[in-house]
């Protein structure tokens, strides 16, 4: 069973990728990669208020968000959207737990309605007052894989175009140690029906674990720090604009193959 | 949305393990609430506890996953003959074509928060497996090696409206053709992380939660593991129960206030009856999502009223289990279940006056009635909004 769906609008944003046009030379091997430290950005569609309360988890999404849905020159309110994140809002679920576990600790509301998985999909349709469904995903190291898949099952079973996030900080001390991320990675893609100016993908879950394909080295690293970052093999077939067949991390004993054609 | 058949369905919660101890509860008007015994949570409120799950241990080689979701997830799995019944789905179908699509908050973070309180002064959290407990996506990996499945697997967490989301999404991804059935539903535990959260808001009920009525003072929070079976209907299928319809829709108002006037609620709701076809007469009553807050309550009746008036019978059944949170769309689809089957309208439970403000017809006795069709809905931190409607196959 083989998904087809096209690509409207790329975002991207990562150590040494400020926005895809930046990226885009760099991960087709026509620029060197210099893994300059990223400072999320502060969500200049969100109110004042709401905009001070968003932590870098959220910023990274509605970042990368915004500029894939204004390169694909569609209506950032009529577009469905899927969320995907391994550790989510993993920042504020840490500092709830310190606060409980200190004597006389207290959380404040805004902290616990921020620590829901879905903070950054409620904040983006604050942003862009949008009523349109949106979903948030989990899936640990398979998170983009998963997440691609049933955003391209949206937009085939439902015929419109949507917008697909996936997105991932590191986790704060303690938990870093159990949950190994060291560097932020986002990335989103507007899905659309057919093909977009990006070109076309099909999407085929197999069995078996993906062998991951090699990547210059500093790419390399890059893909190791980030769960999402597992999509860096995908990114540079777009940035290189030819077909290319590649595989990404679901689970153990599942993939999903992609074939890309420009 | 093509209906799909609920092959199978089945819950655990305060109000029972299993449908049958459910549906004893629910006409019996017997809840399952409780004061709360847990150590280290705010004072004076009752939750909905499932003991039963305490002592239950998954099998062996799926030992790493043990925590308080997965304990739960395991007990509500071996209830209602549903373990055979995926097997039968995966004679008819193969394993690869039966995808897991599962919803949770806070999937086993209690594990996390007992390790938290046990470490030592280097604060390092050991003893457990974190990816296959506290992880979101350890439930729908669970229950997929427990069941022996093959097929896509995902995990949703949206909030409160994950175990509904879970329905609508398998259903999305049984209609682009990645699978033939699903397990769906969902599965959330009681941890400190939740009942502080919503004692920070200042949202839980001083004793057991009386959603819609006059002097409703919050939310209880329960636990609860439901899952079901669906399937895509064939020919022979007619008087089967299913999965009718599916709506979803964003507030886009506020992280954790619903939008007053509840445009989101009823956008979801509309989107359900329009997914399956039907008009607002053709419900037969309305399982609210009804947390027992001033606000939800209140902005939830304006929505209901706005597409159905007073015409159709609507309720919280959350009198009886607590708020489950990220299970409770899974859950209060198998109340649905029960009402179709059953032919019954649960009123709110330990309501002796709803709010006379409210225009819907709000239901605070249990009453025999047809109930062909059920919708029932979910709403969630981050403005999200998502409808189901059950009932059987034409």
């Amino acid at each position: 069973m083989t998904l087809a769906v096209g690509i409207a609008g790329i975002g991207v944003l990562a150590p040494g990728m400020a926005g895809w046009a930046q990226a885009a030379p760099v991960l087709a091997g026509r620029a060197p990669y210099d893994p300059a430290p990223l400072v999320p950005p502060a969500p200049t569609l969100l109110p004042a208020t709401e905009r001070r309360r968003t932590g870098p988890s959220v910023r990274l999404a509605l970042a990368v968000a915004t500029e894939a849905v204004q390169a694909s020159g569609l209506a950032p309110e009529e577009l469905d959207t899927v969320f995907a994140s391994s550790n989510g809002e993993g920042q504020v679920i840490t500092s709830i737990l310190e606060a409980l576990h200190a004597d006389g600790g207290a959380i404040s509301p805004t902290q616990f309605h921020n620590s829901v998985h879905n903070a950054a999909a409620g904040y983006w349709g604050i942003a862009v007052g949008s009523s349109r469904p949106s979903v948030s995903l989990g899936g640990h190291d398979g998170v983009f894989g998963t997440g691609l898949l049933q955003a391209a099952a949206q937009v085939v079973a439902g015929g419109r175009a949507v917008l697909f996030v996936a997105h991932d900080v590191p986790m704060p001390p303690p938990l870093d140690a159990l949950r190994v991320t060291t560097e932020p990675f986002a990335l989103a893609l507007v899905l659309v029906p057919g093909a977009g100016r990006h070109g076309a993908l099909g999407l085929t879950p197999q069995d078996g674990a993906a062998a991951l394909p090699d990547l210059p080295g500093g790419l390399r690293a890059l893909r190791d720090a980030n769960p999402v970052a597992r999509a860096l093999p995908l990114l540079a077939a777009l940035a290189g604009g030819a077909a290319a067949t590649l595989d990404l991390p679901m689970l153990d004993d599942a993939r999903l193959r992609v074939a890309f054609a420009p | 949305m093509t209906p799909l058949r609920i092959t199978a369905i089945t819950a655990t919660s305060a109000m029972g393990v299993g449908l049958a101890a459910m549906r004893a509860a629910l006409h019996g008007r017997r809840g399952g609430l409780a004061p709360c015994a847990l150590p280290a949570m705010p004072p004076g409120i009752w939750i909905g506890r499932v003991r039963e799950a305490e002592a239950i241990d998954p099998p062996p080689p799926l030992g790493a996953f043990a925590c308080r979701n997965t304990r739960l997830a395991e007990l509500a799995l071996r209830q209602d003959g549903f373990v055979a019944a995926v097997d039968a789905a995966v004679a008819r179908h193969g394993a690869g074509r039966v995808a897991v699509v599962l919803g949770t908050s806070t999937s086993g973070i209690e594990e996390t928060e007992r390790a938290w309180a046990r470490a030592g002064a280097d604060r390092a959290l050991t003893g457990y497996d974190y990816a296959r407990t506290h992880d979101l996506h350890a439930l729908p990996r669970y229950v997929r090696a427990r069941l022996g499945l093959a097929g896509p697997c995902v995990s949703i967490s949206t909030a409160c409206t994950s175990g509904a989301r879970a329905f609508l999404d398998a259903g999305t991804l049984i209609a682009a053709g990645l699978a033939d059935a699903a397990v769906v539903g969902g599965a959330d535990t009681l941890c400190r992380l939740t009942l502080h959260g919503f004692g920070s808001l200042e949202l839980l009920a001083k004793g057991p939660t009386r959603p819609c009525a006059e002097d409703r003072d919050g939310i209880s929070i329960g636990e609860a593991a439901a899952f079901a079976l669906l399937e895509r209907a064939g020919p022979g299928d007619a008087g089967a129960l299913a999965l009718l319809g599916a709506g979803a829709s964003s507030d886009g108002h506020h992280m954790s206030s619903p939008q007053p006037d509840g445009h989101g609620a009823v956008a979801a709701m509309q989107g359900a009856l329009d997914s399956a076809g039907l008009a607002p007469g053709q419900i037969g009553y309305v399982n609210m999502h009804g947390t027992g807050t001033r606000a939800n309550d209140a902005m939830e009746d304006r929505a209901i009223a706005r597409l159905f008036g007073d015409a159709v019978p609507c309720s919280s059944t959350k009198g009886w289990t607590g708020h489950t949170l990220g299970a409770s769309g899974a859950l209060e689809a198998a109340v649905a279940a029960i009402c179709v089957e059953d032919g019954l309208v649960p009123g709110c439970l330990g309501v002796a006056r709803p709010d006379p403000s409210f225009t819907a017809r709000i239901a605070v006795a249990n009453a025999a009635a047809p109930v062909d069709r059920v919708l029932s809905n979910s709403f969630g931190f981050g403005g999200s909004n998502c409808a189901l409607v059950i009932g059987r196959l034409a």
